[in-house]
């Protein structure tokens, strides 16, 4: 059976928030992992599982369900928890994150969770891999979508171009691509390092549709993402996220302190406690 | 392994490429496999996938110069249960794609697989930025990777089926110039089973690619000196062939590789590793040393890099010094 949407915004909000919390007990459980670009996906992903994808939890397999590749592969604890909350595993294997055996690994790995799509990790390769599998549909003749998040760091790779260039002049129109467009990077801000601005019209140059979004906002994210899926004007698009690294937790957010060290156990109650005591609205 | 006679006066009639040859079991596959799709960046023409392309434009993509693009689409295509068949020159299909290789194929054990033509030195006048002469020790880094090296055209066009046939990440290299014809249709080849000629027992020479066809020029001749050589088309650089490795060893007591890459990690690394495990025994190595090459006529190149059959011959009479 098909996942079945939620397709009130106000239905999920409060998902997004226990989706933060799974996520900062995760990271703080494995004592590693990268809760920054974790958070700044989670309105994204969770639009994405819970009212976007065509999919179905307990058949991973199914050929038509719509393919979302994590090119930001360090940004998996977000997916682990998405993927946990729509039924594909169990919520307590969360907590075996980064340890021996887990199918929980430090970057998607589908040799140990065959759910995934792709192997990520080395920054740079999604949207070629999204490209495959789109091509792939259209052969078949299938109607499933590929969508491939991205992070903003990550476009510095020059294959994202390569790519870019390949998709429109190809018309892969059945694949979207979505920026988390948090203006850090490992090292520090974008704009200190190599700023990619400006980022829509380079897409723009590069043939693709491109919609430009608050990406914590629900009401902007889902119809973006349905557009999208819906979309058949013979160009790819690119929808880009604006949010902010650390997203929920007010000693993460924008801070560059905060891209792949995991909290301690204090850090972990305090950002528990902050999401817990957020209103959501 | 399987055993044809030693020809002691060898003849060697020469074919076509072994680029060629893929291109021909490509568009095979294409017409009897409905899933094998093709990918080439711009040099379709010179790796031969042109006559895919021709007869398949819809499962056919170019994705211009950029090979890392290719193989991660590629990768994509296998991920979604195509079977794609990408290739580009050696050199740039394996240096330019290595991570794409690593993460995009053999890591999560994709179902692609990768020619890189103009593979080695002979390609001749246009010089070492396009010759590879490190591709086979690259794939072998690859965890899972199956690893080809045709020695003629017979040889890849049954080993391109073999590769469509197996489940998993591939590589094969082809070369550019035209191969001397050691098989013929009725020849069998299958992975990891080397092709064993002659069962002398004198020494072994175990080649690849290429460097066959002068390994048996090699034989007839140490043959007519009173010395006798068996030689193994090691088509297969992994999985290796070590049962006819092992056997080799045994019952000849020395060995000589010959490869047209550096003696850098390719089969010699492969074969001596092998050699080590079974029965130790003296061996020399025929391949390049340490270097890249430079502009010449293919065969001047080969002369000059010391790949030719009296460096064969010499290094066959050096590792019987050492018996
Ligand atoms: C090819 C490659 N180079 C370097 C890294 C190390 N690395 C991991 S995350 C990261 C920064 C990514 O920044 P961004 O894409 O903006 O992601 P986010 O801000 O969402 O965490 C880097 C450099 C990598 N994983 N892959
Ligand atoms: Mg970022």
């Amino acid at each position: 059976m098909p996942f079945t949407h939620i397709d009130s915004i106000d239905a999920l909000k409060p998902i997004c928030r226990k989706l933060r919390i799974e996520i900062i007990k995760m990271i703080g459980a494995s004592g590693s992992g990268h809760p920054g670009g974790s958070l700044s996906e989670v309105e994204l992903l969770t639009a994405l599982y819970f009212a976007v994808l065509r999919h179905d939890p307990k058949n991973h397999a199914w050929a038509d369900r719509d393919r979302f590749i994590l090119s930001k592969g360090h940004g998996c604890p977000a997916l682990y928890a998405v993927m946990a909350e729509t039924g594909y595993i169990a919520h307590d294997v969360l907590g075996t994150l980064r340890k021996l055996g887990s199918p929980l690994q430090g970057h998607p790995d589908k040799r140990f969770f065959p759910a995934l799509e792709a192997n990520t990790g080395s920054l740079g390769q999604g949207i070629s891999l999204g490209i495959g599998c789109a091509l792939a549909a259209k052969l078949d003749k299938k109607d499933f979508h590929t969508f491939v998040m991205i992070g903003d760091g990550e476009i510095q790779e020059g294959q994202n171009w390569e790519a870019a260039m390949f998709a429109s002049y190809h018309k892969v129109d059945n694949l979207t691509v979505i920026v988390d467009y948090n203006k850090l990077q490992l090292d520090g801000f974008l704009k200190d390092i190599l700023d990619i601005k400006p980022l829509k019209e380079k897409f723009e140059a590069f043939g693709w549709n491109t919609v430009e979004i608050d990406g914590h906002d629900l009401a902007q994210v889902v119809p973006a993402l349905k557009n999208a899926r819906a979309n058949t004007s013979g160009k790819p698009t690119c929808i880009i996220a604006n949010t902010i690294k650390g997203k929920g937790v007010s000693f993460m957010e924008n801070s560059p302190e905060w891209h792949g060290v995991a909290p301690k156990p204090d850090q972990v109650a305090a950002a528990v406690a902050e999401l817990e005591a957020q209103e959501v609205k | 392994m399987s055993t044809t006679p030693a020809k002691p006066k060898f003849q060697l009639k020469m074919g076509m490429a072994t680029r060629e040859a893929y291109g021909q079991a490509l568009a095979e596959l294409g017409r009897s496999n409905p899933n094998v799709v093709a990918l080439d960046a711009d040099l379709m023409k010179s790796t031969f996938a042109a006559k895919f392309a021709k007869e398949f434009p819809d499962r056919f993509w170019s994705t211009g110069i950029a090979e890392a693009n290719m193989v991660s689409i590629a990768c994509g295509l296998a991920m979604c249960g195509k079977i794609p068949f990408a290739s580009s020159f050696a050199v740039f299909i394996m240096d330019k794609g290595y991570d794409q290789l690593r993460v995009g194929a053999a890591y999560p054990k994709v179902n692609a697989k990768f020619v890189g033509s103009h593979s080695g030195i002979s390609i001749g006048e246009d010089g070492p930025s396009q010759m590879s002469v490190e591709d086979l020790a690259l794939a072998c880094g690859l965890a899972g990777f199956v690893v080809l090296a045709p020695s003629d055209e017979f040889c890849t066009r049954a080993l391109v089926h073999r590769m469509a046939e197996h489940i998993g990440p591939c590589y094969m290299r082809t070369g550019r110039p035209k191969t001397a014809i050691l098989y013929g249709p009725e020849d069998t080849f299958e992975i990891g089973k080397a092709k064993v000629h002659g069962d002398g027992r004198d020494l072994a020479i175990i080649a690849c690619g290429n460097e066959v066809a002068y390994a048996l020029q090699a034989q007839a001749e140490l043959e007519e000196e009173g010395i006798h050589a068996r030689v193994l088309d090691m088509h297969t650089i992994k999985p290796i062939d070590e049962a006819a490795i092992a056997a080799a060893a045994k019952e000849c007591g020395a060995i000589v590789t010959a490869e047209e890459h550096l003696l850098d990690g390719g089969l010699g690394s492969q074969v001596a590793r092998a050699v080590t495990r079974s029965t130790p025994v003296p061996m020399e190595f025929v391949g390049i040393q340490n270097t890249y090459a430079e502009s010449a006529t293919p065969d001047q190149l080969m002369e000059k890099y010391g790949l030719t059959t009296p460096y064969i011959v010499k290094a066959a009479k050096a590792v019987l010094k050492r018996k």
